[in-house]
């Protein structure tokens, strides 16, 4: 059975019918065609697909896309602006913290939402908040730096 | 020293910014028009024969387009060595281990096929399953392939010098066995394709694989296909490890759907998928007995290994000989026995993961070293200083070290760790650690028997001489292959690195065997570097011919075309560019030819200018039985410092600290570099510390996800301070050799050692559970006490 929602896409309003089982990351993926979130496990356990919702970083696997109704989505393709890539984009391509790029789109949104709350986090707060995304190419600290040069920038 | 203008700094990866905002596709974001969504039928039962499969209940749910099974794929036999081949695309008489492919059904969509293999009826008689090398090897066990008496896949026996005579003359003798588990190689993105069979007959294959050359000759052989008629292309593949550097069933039941359909077919494993594919690392048990002089002179191993192997071969038949063959580095042994079999359990395949082979008998041998160091009171650095190969040294077992670093890594950790202060001087429950790493740099043979080159590369200027098009079959999965080799491409035409533009993991574009045994940059490379000079080259003749000057006398650097002697007229030249752009801004200006102007010159002169290049190795030595298993044209080496805490009243390891250096041969890409070694150490911390693929009783996995199968988190990982070596490999393009696999090899032991160091217990068995060592910990202190009752 589809459900008419209302959801806010990276600063665009769409209005939607669908299906009361799907996703958030397959409405997402399959019907916005945004497919820079990523589905890794679809358990919740990878944080591939994560996204934030009114600003909080979430596992869109784990949502239903009927949740989202009325609420406001970014994901990774909403960060880039016509000024150029986000500052935290930029950071990552300069510091090495992307290797297959498979984990990044997650791993960038819950360093946003961190350093949203917390503008000069230190090294151990910075690892907390992305421990729910794992990255299996880097070692994790190319990334932590990454992040790291982006909070002592502010 | 050589000054570089592109290689050997720290350049961003050229798909960075792409991989930053999601643009970068990978197979799960692809789709075409008319798409069909595949889904497989896999065994639920460890070993059973199947007396008889229904599939009329699932072709006659609306929606679904084909089902396919043995009777339409056919019985022809492959796997990953020719040697070895003992796999069908689908079951034909009996399963072997749970998720066994029986059959494959293409639909409108997912749901639809998925429910239409659910509605495929199989009746099966159950056997034993057997689910451990036990259960395997017992008189009288049934086999999982006919072929293979008593279960042994691969029995292995190599002898180098004489191990009982040279055991019979050494001052300490050590026997110790050490067990790992099965791994997962748990990339975060699962394996996916789409498979496209046209009308004329040509097949396309999109594939998150490592290895689109063999996955092409597989799919054409199983399909019954001419080569040339089946096009493999990888898109952005998010990690590999080992897992997918061969066709898989999945890969090959897309295409035959498509076949069947007329229509592409999409198919995506889910995590359980693949845990059930595996094909990672083995599970391994090592029994060493190592004899060394009272100097500490290493003298001779005697070793025996045992693999659970799983249901099929896969790598199988390569980890058996690396888990010996790898021993013979980084030191001077000139005596080493090694006899190992694999064994076919009712388990799923296992295969190649990061370090080949070779992660767990190192781990077992480094520690054994470590003890040995402790009988003897030496400190372990100066045990291994003082057995170290060195550069132009040829191992027992033929494999010849013609560059070789070792000694400045071991020096590198030692000074940058603190080793010296830390060592045995640490409180109890923390503790130091320390263990060197040997690895191939690229397999010295193809995984077929062949005289093929392992690559071919093209370097096409554009035809207006703006950018240099490299075309390379090679697979970039996360590594940054395309951004060394554009590096080299830059650097060997004397051109920016943003002139160059990379096209790659397509087997239109020639041969190249992939990223696997760390081969790429060493092999690849070496082939790109060729390429690109040739193409140098060629625009060089036309210049020379239109200044009436030899080609000695010019060269590119930075973009612009260098003369050796002054005073010579370019203006000829840059009138006929510029008369081609009447009406453009921002053409070259000043004294100096641009390369671009030189380039668009030479197509006027002679057509599109390409430049090629191959690699092939050279004869590597080695005529014994597997020999081509460990032979490589050049070896990678490292060195590893680990300090770790244990909480002495839980178990649980923190790693604090890690130090390692890595002989690279010469860094294209620093930053790559370091983010290899990185990479490996988490690998390896993930093996020591949590991971295991766990069964119950019946076969199943009952950790196929992320929450159960512990992979290392931000939190779980130290920093780590990485220290390049490079010893400037002669047979590397610049001096180039592996360090994607070999940076893993010290760590386990590092971390073993360390542990022994905190808790005066050596650990014969992985992972380092905080149960394991909690249970060792009490167990110890229970022996003191009762050792001071008796006194």
């Amino acid at each position: 059975m589809k459900k008419l929602i209302s959801v806010t896409v990276n600063e665009k309003r769409y209005e939607l019918a669908v299906d009361s089982n799907m996703t958030l990351v397959d409405m997402l993926r399959e019907e916005l065609k945004l497919t820079g979130t990523k589905k890794g496990c679809e358990l919740g356990e990878c944080g591939a697909c994560t996204v934030l919702m009114d600003g909080k970083p979430v596992s869109s696997c784990l949502l239903l896309a009927i949740e989202a109704d009325n609420r406001e989505i970014v994901t990774i393709e909403g960060l880039e602006t016509e000024k150029g890539l986000h500052p935290i984009q930029q950071a990552f391509v300069e510091k090495g913290a992307i290797q297959c790029g498979f984990c990044t789109p997650g791993m960038i949104l819950s360093a946003k939402a961190l350093l949203e709350n917390n503008p000069n986090p230190d090294e151990h707060e910075i690892r907390k908040a992305i421990s729910g995304n794992l990255c299996r190419c880097t070692g994790y600290q190319k990334i932590v730096e990454a992040i790291q040069s982006v909070s002592s920038d502010k | 020293m050589t000054e570089y203008s592109t290689i050997n700094s720290r350049a961003p990866k050229i798909d960075a910014p792409d991989k930053s905002t999601g643009k970068a596709k990978f197979i799960n974001d692809l789709n075409m028009e008319n798409q069909l969504y595949g889904a497989l039928l896999q065994s639920p039962l460890a070993h059973a024969k199947i007396l008889r499969i229904d599939t009329s209940r699932a072709e006659a749910l609306p929606g679904v387009k084909a089902v396919i099974t043995a009777a339409d794929a056919g019985n022809i036999k492959y796997g990953v060595s020719p040697a070895r081949y003992d796999e069908t695309l689908f079951c034909i008489d009996k399963v072997r281990y749970i998720g066994d492919e029986i059959a494959a059904v293409a639909a409108v969509d997912l749901e639809t096929a998925e429910k239409a293999a659910s509605l495929i009826d199989v009746e099966y008689e159950e056997l034993p399953a057997l689910l451990s090398i036990e259960d395997a090897t017992r008189e009288g066990a049934p086999l999982i392939h006919d072929e293979y008496p008593r279960n042994i896949c691969a029995d292995v026996h190599q002898e180098f010098g004489n191990v009982e005579a040279a055991l019979a003359e050494c001052d300490v003798i050590r026997t110790d066995t050490f067990t790992s588990k099965m791994q997962n190689c748990a990339f975060i993105e699962p394996q996916g394709c789409i498979a496209d069979y046209d009308h004329r007959g040509y097949l396309t294959l999109y594939t998150s694989t490592q290895v689109p050359h063999y996955t092409q000759r597989t799919v054409a052989m199983v399909l019954n296909m001419p080569v040339g008629k089946v096009r493999v292309m990888k898109p952005y593949v998010g990690g590999g490890f080992g897992a997918k550097a061969s066709a898989s069933a999945m890969e090959m039941a897309a295409c035959l759907l498509s076949k069947k359909s007329g229509k592409p077919v999409k198919m995506n494993f889910i995590r359980e998928q693949v845990f059930l594919h595996s094909r990672s690392r083995h599970k391994f048990i090592h029994t060493m007995t190592t004899g060394v002089k009272k100097d500490g002179t290493i003298v001779a191993l005697k070793h025996h290994c045992t693999l659970e192997g799983g249901a099929y071969s896969s790598f199988g038949i390569a980890t058996i000989y690396y888990a010996g063959s790898l021993l013979g580095g980084p030191y001077k042994l000139q005596h080493m026995k090694y006899d190992a079999q694999r064994i076919y359990t009712n388990k799923p395949a296992c295969g190649a993961q990061r370090g080949h082979g070779g992660v767990i008998a190192r781990a077992a041998w480094e520690q054994q070293l470590d003890a040995i160091a402790e009988e003897l009171g030496m400190d372990p650095i100066e045990l291994r200083l003082k057995n170290m190969m060195n550069n132009g040294d040829t191992s027992c077992n033929e494999l010849y070290m013609s560059s070789f670093g070792m000694r400045e890594c071991i020096e590198a950790v030692r000074n940058q760790s603190g080793w010296q202060k830390k060592k045995d001087a640490l409180p109890r429950g923390k503790g130091v650690g320390m263990a060197c790493g040997f690895f191939v740099s690229g397999s010295g043979f193809p995984i077929y028997r062949s005289e093929t080159f392992h690559c071919t590369a093209s370097v096409k200027l554009t035809e207006d001489g703006g950018v240099a098009h490299l075309f390379t079959a090679s697979a970039d999965i996360g590594q940054g292959s395309d951004t060394t080799f554009a590096m080299i491409t830059a650097e060997a035409l004397g051109i920016p690195l943003h002139a160059v533009k990379v096209s790659s993991g397509d087997t239109d574009f020639g041969v190249d065997l992939g990223a696997y045994s760390s081969r790429q940059t060493l092999m690849t490379g070496f082939a790109v570097k060729q390429a690109a000079e040739d193409a140098k080259r060629k625009v060089i003749e036309v210049i020379a011919d239109e200044l009436r000057i030899s080609e000695k006398e010019i060269d590119v650097k930075n973009g612009k075309i260098v003369f050796k002697n002054a005073g010579i007229d370019i203006s000829g030249i840059r009138s006929k560019y510029r008369k081609e752009h009447r009406g453009w801004h921002s053409l070259p200006k000043g004294n100096q030819l641009s390369f671009i102007e030189a380039a668009r010159i030479a197509f006027l002169e002679r057509g599109t200018i390409i430049g090629q290049g191959e690699y092939r190795p050279r004869f590597l030595g080695g005529t014994y039985k597997g020999a081509a298993v460990g032979t490589s044209p050049a070896y990678g080496c490292s060195a590893q410092v680990v300090e770790l805490s244990v909480d002495m009243e839980t178990g649980k390891i923190t790693i604090d600290r890690m130090t390692d250096a890595h002989d690279c041969g010469f860094a294209i890409n620093k930053t790559s570099v370091e983010g290899q070694m990185q990479g490996s150490l988490l690998m390896g911390v993930g093996e020591a510390l949590f991971e295991e693929v766990k069964f119950d009783n019946k076969g199943r996995i009952l950790n196929p996800n992320f929450s159960e199968y512990k992979i290392p988190t931000a939190l779980d990982m130290p920093n780590i301070t990485p220290v390049i070596v490079e010893s400037n490999e002669p047979y590397g393009p610049y001096g180039a050799k592996e360090v994607g696999e070999g940076a893993i090899m010290p760590t386990i032991p590092a971390i073993l050692n360390a542990l022994y160091d905190a808790t005066g217990i050596r650990f014969t068995e992985l992972p380092l559970t905080p149960e394991r060592v909690y249970k060792a910990i009490k167990q110890k202190i229970l022996e003191t006490e009762s050792g001071n009752s008796e006194k």
